[in-house]
């Protein structure tokens, strides 16, 4: 059997090597962004020089030989769903047996005047971390649109080359969309701090063309001020790459949509990642999560259904992390922007302003919910077995250094968390201080 | 919190990444040099102390400087920025001179001191060795030898960069302590407390032995030689208290912390090699090869250079035991400690190795493959009363040990190879003593790190900065411990790590389970659900 798997993100090779490892079909990847699997999320680490392109490479190039996994460089235009065979940019016409979309997403764009300008773009794929490259040197400003992840990764990486960043950002504060308020003023804050022009609750009216069409500068909806800047990334999100196939006879909604098995509306066709929405998710998740972890899990999940070995996707219990600028961030559990009212939440935040922890907790039995840290590191596997076990949050804070995963050496503020929860919940605890790796483990094999 | 203004612009928006400030300190760094190099390219008048005392602050004060200026002026935290974009950095034009310049100074140093200005046949010290004659004076009343330079040059990059090494790594404590000890250890144990030492002793010096405490067989590749042990054996209290507390490092202390902390307790915190590496080469440990070929070649290169270092100690010291009975044991005596200890070893590590489940039949085959025939050699020749060995004269090894790994290797390719292949070159392919540590901290060491949970996103900045060239992203994608013979524990992956997924931690608890768990398999077989 021919399993072709078109894009060669981490959806799409989770799923090559798990296939891989559950049968000998014969299997290829296919993608036009590049050659071999690299890792998205180190695209910025590129520009800012910590890396060099080859680095982001998660497996060597001979890997995908010895693992018998063909990699073909082109591009599909077209798909026939009928006779099984896509065509691609080169005339080369491939066929298949089954089919995994992995085809990931694009930049969002929300019909501003002038977004099709050059020198304005998103940063999703190498080509657009390559028209950044070449857009650098004649760069005095750059104006980024859009508070996000992405956003403030494009942000930090300009100031890695010295070039000025005006942020307009739609929200009160820093992806508040997301974040609780107070986490969102903390980064807010630290965004400003590294000298980026943040401008909150500001939209974008127009990018202004200087008349050859380049970009040359943009005016804010709210105030009418006018930036001038030789580059405007757009970074207000993204949407599953997928309107090439809208005529394809695939159901689409946002994303392609599929079933608890990963399978589309046709037969052996299924989808991952970024570009798949599940019809029916999970309590309390939604249809489209484009998160590398969620990417990782569905590649794995979709490979047992190609080899018929049926599984159902569960995401299991969220978590995610991110760095802004400086700051850490990692969530484990149920973290929503507003509180919701059956949950009780205890926030302490360390005098510098930089870190942070928030537990969420419900309001009758005290059973933990989630966690949200900026920098402090939290060990996944001990979070995820309170939250799973629903331990009441007296428990979890006398062993709150269980999770501890700071490096050696490091200020533990355990007893100033743990001392704020007292007074804050009028609760007396017992805080089991001293932890080693021992009791860990003994903790998550009881 | 003041906004910035739109309308500030700045004079070069796209300066390269050294501005003025940087320049003008990597100048008065480069002065200094630049005095020493005169020395030694003869101008004879700057052979006074007040020129050597201006040398070394000039290049205190550049490199201080010049590292205050790159780290102290931004925000802590990991800011690589523009490391593979210098020329310095990444093995550029600077990059390729530096490492050819460095080479040639080892070259001279070990081959041709006479060009530093070593005085030949008792004769006075010019040029680069003469400019250091007063700092030796003042420490033990005799002219600098070659290895007093070096000694001075080596310590001064140690505490130097040291000092940068801890700015730009500021927000970390397990950083700095670390640092602070590496730079402790040899500029008091490694500097200062020998060569005092010396010149309290007038004897010290003319029986010479190494005063270095932390340094250890088989690093210390003369440890065992004749005239090194009879030269500690007749300097009183001072020379016995270093043969025992030596003895007891080889053989218990090291296996002890080794067992406790990994290897990292000697290689990034205490070790001379080690504190050139993580100061003076920090700027190049991306330059390591992180392939598996080269993991292949490593794995045999540095264990090859292990047996060599037991079969030349051994060859050694079967060779003088033979002159007499004054060393305590005779030949035949020697013979059958050797023999037992490695057959002992080979038990012990065929032991753990099945325990550890991690190896193959292969590598048990090849450990027991070696010791035997050393034991059988060795047997042979004791019983027929041979002098040698191993049927070489017993100094052939020493000679070409001496030549190939304690200078060659470690010296030129060691350290004058930093800019082109990362600053752990000698401890990754040929240290003998890193050898040893890595096998106990693979086989029986509560040491390694952990990855967290599913957390990693295969950036690559952990494999990029590992100095050793682990692949250590191969692990923590996969959510397995990392468990390798070759990792010093310097943490810099947790450092650079953007996720918070690296953490260095000892326990007991699994100690032979420790890679068992890999946590990034979201399906586990018996979460079926069948449709």
């Amino acid at each position: 059997m021919h399993v072709v798997i078109l894009g060669n993100g981490i959806s799409g090779v989770t799923a090559a090597r798990w296939i891989r490892k559950l049968s000998d079909h014969q299997i290829t990847i296919i993608s036009s962004e590049s050659q071999y699997f690299y890792s998205r999320t180190a695209l910025m680490y590129i520009y800012m020089g910590h890396m060099r392109f080859e680095d982001t490479k998660p497996y060597e190039d001979w890997f995908w030989a010895k693992n018998r996994i063909d990699l073909v460089f082109d591009h599909v235009n077209e798909i026939d769903f009928e006779k099984k065979e896509l065509k691609c940019n080169s005339g080369e016409e491939i066929k298949y047996d089954k089919l995994v979309l992995a085809v990931g997403s694009e930049s969002n764009k929300f019909g501003w005047p002038g977004q099709d300008l050059n020198r304005v773009r998103g940063l999703y794929s190498l080509q657009d971390l390559e028209y950044l490259e070449s857009c650098t040197k004649s760069m005095n400003r750059a104006v980024i649109v859009g508070g996000g992840l992405i956003g403030i990764e494009l942000a930090e990486m300009l100031l890695s080359r010295r070039i000025p960043v005006t942020m307009l950002v739609r929200e009160e504060y820093y992806w508040d969309n997301i974040l609780p308020k107070e986490e969102a003023r903390m980064i807010s804050r630290h965004i400003r701090r590294h000298g980026i022009d943040l401008r909150l609750q500001s939209n974008l009216k127009e990018i202004h063309d200087d008349g050859s069409g380049n970009a040359c500068g943009i005016t804010i909806a709210e105030s009418g001020e006018r930036i001038s800047c030789e580059y405007v990334g757009l970074t207000p999100g993204v949407s599953p790459n997928v309107r090439w196939l809208k005529e394809s006879g695939l159901n689409i909604n946002r994303g392609i949509l599929v079933n608890q098995y990963l399978e589309t509306n046709i037969n052996d066709v299924y989808a991952v990642g970024d570009c798949a929405e599940l019809t029916n998710p999970v309590e309390g998740r939604r249809g489209i999560e484009a998160i590398w972890y969620t990417g990782r899990m569905m590649g794995e999940t979709c490979a047992y259904n190609v080899c018929n070995q049926v599984r159902s996707y569960d995401p299991g219990i969220w978590f995610n992390s991110a760095k802004f600028l400086d700051i850490e961030y990692q969530v484990y559990g149920e973290i929503p922007n507003q509180l919701p009212g059956a949950h009780k939440t205890f926030y302490w935040e360390h005098p510098d302003g930089e870190k942070s922890l928030r537990i969420n907790y419900h309001d009758r039995d005290f059973h933990i919910i989630g966690f949200n840290l900026m920098g402090i590191r939290f060990r996944h596997e001990v979070c995820e077995k309170w939250i799973a076990d629903q331990l009441p949050i007296e428990e979890v804070m006398s062993n709150l250094a269980l999770a501890h995963f700071d490096p050696e050496f490091y200020d533990a503020h355990y007893r100033d968390i743990v001392k704020s929860f007292e007074s804050q919940s009028n609760m007396s605890i017992e805080f089991n201080g001293r932890v080693n790796l021992n009791r860990v483990l003994q903790f998550l094999n009881s | 919190m003041s906004q910035v203004q739109p309308s500030m612009s700045l004079a070069n928006p796209h300066p390269p990444f050294f501005d003025t400030a940087q320049r003008i300190w990597a100048g008065i760094s480069f002065l200094g040099i630049g005095m020493m190099g005169a020395a030694g390219f003869g101008v004879a008048s700057l052979n006074k102390s007040h020129f050597l005392t201006l040398s070394i602050a000039l290049l205190a004060i550049g490199i201080i400087g010049f590292s205050y200026r790159t780290f102290l002026t931004r925000s802590e935290g990991i800011k690589n920025n523009g490391v593979w974009f210098s020329s310095t950095m990444a093995r550029g034009m600077i990059g390729w001179a530096a490492g050819i310049v460095i080479t040639l100074f080892y070259v001279l140093l070990y081959w041709y001191p006479a060009y530093l200005g070593l005085g030949s046949e008792g004769g006075s010290n010019v040029g680069l060795v003469g400019f250091f004659d007063p700092l030796s004076m003042t420490f033990k009343g005799v002219p600098a030898s070659q290895w007093f330079v070096y000694g001075t040059l080596y310590t001064l990059a140690i505490v130097l960069f040291g000092i940068r090494f801890i700015w730009r790594y500021r927000h970390n404590r397990y950083q700095i302590i670390r640092t602070l000890s590496v730079m402790g250890f040899q500029l008091f144990f490694a500097y200062m407390i020998p060569e005092i030492m010396e010149g309290l002793n007038s004897d010290l010096n003319t029986k010479w032995f190494d005063k270095d405490l932390k340094n250890m067989w088989p690093l210390d590749y003369d440890f065992f030689d004749q005239w090194h042990i009879a030269n500690m054996s007749t300097t009183g209290l001072v020379g016995w208290s270093f043969l025992i507390f030596s003895l007891l490092l080889i053989f218990f202390i090291s296996p002890l912390l080794t067992y406790k902390y990994g290897k990292r307790w000697y290689c990034s915190w205490v070790c001379g090699c080690g504190g050139l590496a993580e100061t003076a080469g920090d700027p190049f440990r991306h330059l390591s090869d992180k392939s598996m070929k080269a993991w292949k070649i490593e794995r045999w290169l540095i264990h090859g250079v292990l047996v060599f270092s037991i079969i030349m100690t051994i060859a050694v010291v079967y060779g003088y035991l033979g002159d007499g009975n004054q060393y305590y044991i005779t030949r035949t005596t020697f013979t059958w400690i050797v023999v037992s200890l490695l057959i002992a070893s080979a038990v012990v590590m065929y032991f753990f190795m099945r325990k550890n489940k991690y190896s193959g039949e292969s590598l048990n085959k090849i450990i027991a493959g070696i010791s035997g025939v050393v034991v059988i050699i060795l047997i042979i020749n004791s019983l027929a009363g041979s002098g040698n060995a191993f049927f070489v004269d017993n100094y052939f090894f020493k000679k070409w040990y001496g030549l190939l790994i304690g200078a060659a290797f470690s010296g030129v390719i060691g350290v004058g190879f930093y800019p082109l292949m990362g600053s752990r070159v000698w401890c990754r392919f040929g240290c003998p003593m890193a050898a040893i540590l890595g096998i106990q901290q693979k086989f029986f060491s509560k040491f390694r790190i952990t990855t967290n949970g599913g957390q990693c996103i295969s950036c690559g900045n952990c494999s990029t900065y590992c100095e050793m060239g682990i692949d250590v992203r191969m692990y923590a994608q996969k959510g397995q411990d990392i468990v390798r013979a070759s990792c010093v524990g310097c943490g810099i992956c947790a450092a650079v790590c953007p996720r918070g997924v690296l953490r260095l931690e000892n326990g007991s608890l699994d100690i032979f389970e420790k890679t068992e768990n890999v946590r990034n398999i979201h399906i586990r077989p018996e979460a079926s659900t069948t449709s």
